[in-house]
């Protein structure tokens, strides 16, 4: 990789072709006579301009810019390798991307009713948010669930209560997505379990679990168990799905953790595809060829601010992992290559004051993921630097989205930015980028040992730091919050019924009661026993499902076998 | 004649993970001269305590972005009071809704950050508003 790296390099650096250097030549007099005269007359703003990650962007971009730029080799067609013009050759005029607004709060119950309001509204997807408890394998009625049950998300201690949340829905229709990580094998199982118990047929359901463990180390930090523990569930989760899932994403592989915690837009795009490649090689040792899983690999990226600069990450995003999925792990089915992504734009950037202005915010992030090519996207809601959306504010977020798809003409021509001299430009130095970093993390011996050493937090910090001086030393405007402030309006937002916790609480109380206690136990033991082996865990894990054994007993086992997680300390 | 630096614990209780803002207002202390213990992540209440009074902090620093704001902090409110350590500076930032500042304020934070705020904000408010321990006599 050391190589393209290089590459990608030279082709970026000038290398005088007979149309870049007549542009050159044109560049220099249009300096000389048209823009020196023009400074003179009127200095620029500030120097320099840089993007939301810092890159220093130029005034103009023209051919001069893309010395040797040959189209057939660096843009391609879309539906076509390396896919940097979309991964389909028709695109939105094929089929709009899915609008799956990521939803969940309070009791299952709860979010059955948004789940139902927002598929009524127009929504293609489901995407569920859990609850804090729920996301580190604990029940609702454990010691540390106080105060934090069904807040985040929605509270799922159970197959009982996943049947709940999953009441009415047509799940052979539609796919859905849940954002769980360390627990994922357990909640995988209990969706699994309730579209049997439903009548659904596995193979024909379609959905993703997030189930990237890695991103948890590096930004979420919602981990249970140590780095190989937890690498070892996702490989078994990825060896099910290959056999008994075959519509299923069994990782949604994520950069907008990393890019919520402050990274920038080059490094959420390079940590991201290195965690991929992470995954990728801890699947090989599994025994599985390359082309046995891969096309069923899918990724997460954030939509921030910066519209040009988002675009290009897009669009490098696919021809990197195109070009690492054919070259480096020698992938022969294309469906391998296809760097498949939902977006979800950047909560980071939401701000408590003039929430309305979060509005304009979301529509602009929404345009450069559509523009960027995404295959399923959030949008935001106008309140949630404040709570979670309330109905109102969700279903605008829906509108939002709606409006680009139907009234704006982003539909109807396939990477439409392509051939501008930025966008091209800026592509390939976010592509470039990519590659300086895979080198850096091989270097260390792979993204694990990266982690462990403490190499992508630290890149991730020093950002957020840089991030956070330039808006207190006004480098960078933020409308309402360090410029343009106001008056504020207070906005109503949603808050989470407090009988939660005992509604909860008291269903597991029931639960308990009724099921069969010496299968709960026996199903619990085998797990436990399969853990310090090295069987693929998802049936065992299914059986303790089956037997309503609840989330926080199944992960009680699992920390037992695996231990408890601690990062090392911040210094 | 100098003063000791002033001491902040900066915590992260209960289960949310988010530590992007302590980080950062942990550094921004640090720059201003301040010496920090950051106590990573899900600190239970009787931990953060414990920790407090270990390092002998003049100030606390809560970060919780969960919701879970209103049982959390009151209980480690509780737990200063039991232990006599009602001079230590509380302040809390995080997703923290204007509505419940009220009650906060009453169990015993003396400010409440929410997004948006400027760490120098931060930094001047803990600087005025920390009973400190550490001016030498004379």
């Amino acid at each position: 990789m050391g190589d393209m790296a290089k590459e990608v390099g030279t082709r970026v650096e000038p290398k005088p072709d007979a149309l870049s250097r007549q542009a050159s030549a044109a560049a220099m007099e249009w300096e000389e006579k048209v823009l020196k005269p023009a400074l003179e007359r009127s200095p620029e703003r500030q120097k320099p301009f840089t993007t939301t990650s810092g890159v220093e962007i130029k005034r103009l971009y023209t051919p001069a810019d893309l010395p040797d730029f040959d189209a057939e080799r660096d843009l391609g067609n879309p539906g076509e390798y390396p896919y940097t013009r979309g991964i389909h050759a028709t695109m939105y005029r094929g089929k709009v991307w899915t609008m799956r607004q990521f939803s969940g709060f309070g009791a299952p119950e709860e979010t059955n009713r948004r789940l139902h309001y927002l598929l009524s509204q127009g929504q293609t997807g489901l995407s569920i948010a859990f609850d804090l408890p729920t996301l580190m394998g604990y029940d609702s009625d454990h010691l540390l669930a106080e105060g934090e049950v069904g807040k985040c998300g929605v509270a799922v201690s159970s197959l009982a209560d996943m049947e709940t949340l999953l009441q009415g829905l047509p799940l052979e229709q539609i796919s859905t997505s849940m954002t769980i990580n360390s627990p994922a094998a357990v909640i995988w199982a209990m969706y699994l379990v309730a579209a049997e118990k439903s009548g659904a047929d596995w193979k024909k359901l379609s959905g993703t679990i997030q189930n990237d463990i890695l991103k948890e180390y590096i930004a979420q930090k919602e981990y249970i168990f140590p780095p190989a523990p937890s690498m070892r569930l996702v490989v078994d989760t990825i060896v099910f799905a290959a056999r008994e899932t075959p519509r299923w994403n069994p990782i949604s592989i994520s950069g907008y953790h990393i890019r919520e915690a402050g990274s920038t837009a080059a490094q959420e795009l390079a940590f991201t595809l290195r965690d991929g490649m992470e995954y990728v090689e801890w699947v090989l040792r599994a025994g599985l060829a390359v082309d046995d899983f891969a096309s069923r690999i899918s990724f997460f990226f954030n939509s921030h601010n910066d519209l040009f600069e988002e675009v290009a990450k897009f669009r490098a995003a696919r021809k990197v992992w195109a070009r690492v999925m054919r070259e480096r792990f020698a992938a022969k089915n294309p469906r391998s290559w296809l760097c498949r992504f939902h977006t979800q734009t950047a909560g980071c950037s939401l701000t408590a004051q003039q929430p309305y202005n979060n509005v304009v915010r979301t529509a602009i992030q929404a345009l450069a993921a559509v523009l960027g090519g995404t295959q399923s996207l959030h949008t935001n809601s106008l309140d949630e630097a404040w709570s979670l959306p309330t109905e109102a504010a969700a279903t605008l977020a829906l509108r939002t989205q709606q409006v680009l798809a139907h009234e704006s003409g982003l539909t109807e021509v396939v990477d439409p930015l392509a051939g501008s001299y930025l966008i091209e430009k800026l592509t390939l130095q976010t592509e470039r980028a990519c590659y300086e970093y895979f080198d850096k993390i091989d270097a260390m011996g792979g993204m694990v040992a990266a982690i462990e050493k403490g190499f992508p937090q630290r890149e991730i910090h020093e950002a957020a730091y840089a991030y956070q001086r330039a808006i207190e030393r006004k480098d960078k405007i933020i409308v309402g919050v360090n410029e343009f402030t106001s008056c504020e309006q207070p906005i109503n937002i949603l808050v989470v019924d407090q009988n939660v916790t005992a509604a909860q609480s008291r269903k597991l109380r029931n639960l308990r009661e009724r099921r069969d206690q010496a299968q709960v136990q026996s199903t619990l033991e085998a797990l436990g026993s399969a853990a310090a082996t090295d069987e693929n865990l998802m049936p065992f894990i299914l059986n303790c499902v089956r037997s309503y054994a609840t989330l926080g007993e199944i992960c009680d086992v699992l920390r037992k076998v695996f231990g408890k997680y601690e990062e090392p300390a911040f210094r | 004649m100098t003063d000791k630096p002033i001491r902040v614990l900066v915590a992260k209780p209960g289960l949310d993970g988010h530590d992007r803002g302590a980080k950062i207002v942990a550094r921004a202390l640090r720059d201003a001269g301040m010496e920090v213990i950051y106590t990573g992540l899900r600190q239970t209440p009787e931990q953060i305590v414990n920790a407090a009074l270990q390092e002998d902090v003049d100030a606390i620093g809560i970060s919780i972005l969960s919701g879970a704001h209103n049982s959390i902090v009151p209980r480690i409110c509780q737990l200063l009071r039991q232990e006599g350590m009602e001079d230590v500076l509380l302040v809390v930032g995080g997703i923290i809704p204007n509505e419940d500042i009220p009650a906060l304020k009453s169990a015993g934070v003396a400010e409440v950050f929410q997004p948006g705020i400027s760490t120098q904000v931060i930094v001047d408010f803990i600087r005025t508003h920390v009973r400190h321990k550490r001016a030498p006599a004379g």
